[in-house]
């Protein structure tokens, strides 16, 4: 690898290694405010690049690996190069993660308490935990959070906050002063711009917050909200969990303790500003 | 810290000589963890370091790799026990990881299990393929030529993976190809196998080790190849090498076993502990222990030190990022591993077949 950045997210050190100078260099820059991986020793690698020597400089295309593979997995143009590396690093965690109980969720702490907001791609949970951030919430994750089975503490995985379509125009205008990424359209998931995460949540992504409360948003509904019984957020959260099976013992312990202590709500929203009101709400009743 | 002569070397030090990393920064940990985890032995490597000083970071990934070996055995073993269920008349022998792990042999210690791996007698064969797709497995391969040539040309049918628990079991009624240039006494490995308290058995440890030396030599193109002998190294040490000699030769297999003595006593053998990494004696193939040294059709020793030093060129084909390295090397044994499989007019036709479909060997 010709070229290299190091960084630690959360818990999770990563080092990574690209073809091409332009990925790793944006990246540096988006990630600057970042620690290093611990004792310079990361936890995973992602590897991006040409499938063969002379698609560096022909129609360079950009493929993903690392310790942790899938085979065929699509390759994405030089000017992605950012997202490659993304989507490599959140390749190594949802294929390799042991460690903690991996739930595709965003989190947001209050007050040493952790929301959960999970949900199907365009649910909203990059949109919401990005207005939460806006509004004071320390953000710790749009993309996974972590729950350790030692503990039962939610840890946060702080990446870029990856805002997609409609999102990426509603964001910028709550966070006028935050630093954005470049603005690639025609991305697997439409047009997308990264979000760097306020200094806060920078700061204090180490610190672990105890689980209070679990979102099932739906974007595009009727205002709506209903209570989730532990048994249906159990096997929600199955499925929105890459690692469960391969944790066996271990991740349905920390599962049933998570559903089986923290309530659930479902909740429909029309748009951003009655989410936030509906988060507060039930936010302040627990 | 470890350039592209030396390659996969700090792996290989690392489990013959755990104090070897307490020279590592944190690059060398980097590139140490990158390799194990490309070769399938970070499992192993984890056991081997446990208690060891070592840097945090290292600590908390080896802890992990531990657990998740922990949790690869327990399924293994239950995979195991769904197919004894299936086929509870059957002399099924569990074969590699499964079986290490089953009988408890050092082998098994952090090993990496992938697919379920269970030798039949091949007379009732049809019987044990019938028995598992009622019972909830199902054909992996879609295409007709894959299928027709596993019916036709291998020593197992084609893989199966079972529709709910997602693993693979692959059934062999030998360790060869039918096409193969050599013919292991499959009767022989099932009539001597070994009996375990639930019913299933295991294979005898000198055939495990001809088994090994088969797979490494006489089929595949040593992708894997520092595990498997990782594997030999440890059965020897746990049994030694009594009556293999005539075993492998009853087999037809004393060049590929006396070479897989051979390279792993030079990989992993104690008594290099403590001659440091990047010994010269491992480029040139010298001959280093006596155990190495079987009675069979051996090439004159000029020969063989040159075309085990190739072989260990292989092996060690790995950068800081644990990539394979060293593309033409690879490629020359991916064909040589069809060489050996089938005869020349039908490894044309099938090599012809496999490209026109788009299948590139070694990438990445």
């Amino acid at each position: 690898m010709r070229h290299v950045t190091s960084l630690k997210i959360g818990p999770v050190g990563f080092r990574i290694g690209c073809d091409w100078r332009a990925p790793i260099a944006d990246l540096a820059e988006l990630y600057r405010d970042y620690p290093k991986p611990d004792d310079g020793i990361p936890d995973f690698n992602v590897h991006l690049f040409a499938a063969r020597p002379w698609r560096r400089i022909i129609r360079p295309s950009v493929h993903i690996a690392g310790d942790f593979v899938i085979p065929d997995a699509a390759p994405l143009p030089l000017a992605m190069g950012v997202l490659a590396a993304e989507m490599g690093m959140n390749l190594q965690m949802a294929l390799g993660q042991r460690r903690y109980l991996l739930l595709h969720a965003s989190a947001a702490e209050r007050d040493g308490k952790a929301l959960l907001m999970t949900g199907v791609s365009g649910a909203g949970k990059s949109t919401l935990a990005a207005l939460l951030m806006a509004r004071g919430w320390r953000l710790m994750g749009d993309e996974f959070a972590l729950v350790d089975p030692a503990t039962g503490l939610i840890h946060g995985f702080p990446r870029l906050i990856s805002l997609k379509n409609e999102a990426v125009p509603v964001v910028r205008a709550a966070l006028p002063k935050a630093r954005f990424g470049a603005v690639m359209e025609g991305t697997p998931k439409g047009t997308l711009r990264h979000l760097v995460p306020d200094a806060r949540a920078i700061a204090a992504m180490a610190e672990p917050a105890v689980p209070a409360l679990i979102l099932f948003p739906r974007f595009g509904f009727e205002a709506a909200e209903r209570p989730v019984l532990p048994s249906e957020t159990f096997v929600r959260l199955t499925q929105a969990s890459t690692n469960y099976v391969a944790l066996g013992e271990r991740g349905f312990d920390a599962l049933t303790d998570l559903v089986r202590t923290v309530p659930a709500r479902a909740i429909d929203y029309p748009d951003t500003g009655t989410a936030m009101r509906q988060v507060e709400r039930l936010w302040s009743a627990l | 810290m470890v350039g592209a002569v030396t390659g996969a070397m700090i792996l290989v030090d690392a489990l013959r000589d755990p104090a070897t990393t307490a020279a590592l920064d944190g690059d060398g940990w980097t590139t140490l963890l990158a390799i194990a985890r490309a070769e399938q032995l970070i499992g192993t490597l984890a056991h081997r370091l446990d208690g060891l000083p070592m840097p945090e970071a290292a600590k908390r990934v080896l802890a992990d790799a531990r657990a998740s070996a922990e949790q690869g055995r327990t399924a293994a073993l239950w995979e195991a026990e769904m197919a004894r269920r299936v086929l509870p008349d059957m002399p099924g022998v569990l074969l590699k990881g499964t079986a290490f792990v089953a009988a408890g042999l050092s082998a098994g210690v952090g090993r990496q299990i992938g697919d379920l791996d269970i030798l039949v007698p091949r007379d009732r064969i049809a019987e044990a393929e019938a028995a598992l797709l009622a019972a909830g497995w199902e054909w992996v391969k879609p295409d007709p030529y894959d299928d027709a040539y596993y019916r036709r040309w291998m020593h197992e049918l084609p893989p199966l993976i079972h529709r709910d628990r997602d693993r693979m079991i692959d059934v062999h009624h030998t360790i060869l190809p039918l096409t193969a240039r050599v013919t292991p006494d499959a009767a022989a490995l099932i009539a001597d196998s070994l009996p375990l308290e639930n019913g299933l058995r295991i294979l005898t440890p000198n055939d495990m080790l001809c088994h090994a030396a088969a797979h490494l030599f006489a089929d595949g193109d040593l992708a894997g190849g520092l595990r498997n002998l990782w594997d030999v190294h440890c059965l020897v040490e746990e049994f030694g090498t009594d009556g293999l000699a005539a075993r492998a030769t009853h087999h037809g297999l004393a060049r590929e076993v006396a070479r897989a003595l051979r390279l792993s006593a030079t990989l992993y053998s104690p008594l290099l502990r403590g001659r440091g990494p990047g010994r010269g004696a491992v480029i040139t193939g010298e001959p280093l222990v006596a155990q190495a040294s079987l009675p069979g059709p051996l090439p004159a020793s000029g020969e063989r030190e040159k075309t085990d030093a190739l072989y260990l060129r292989r092996l060690l084909a790995r950068d800081g990022w644990g990539c394979q390295t060293r593309r033409l090397t690879r490629l020359g044994f991916y064909l040589r591993s069809h060489w050996l499989r089938m005869p020349p007019t039908m490894l044309a036709r099938h090599l012809w077949t496999k490209w026109r479909k788009g299948y590139l060997p070694a990438g990445g």
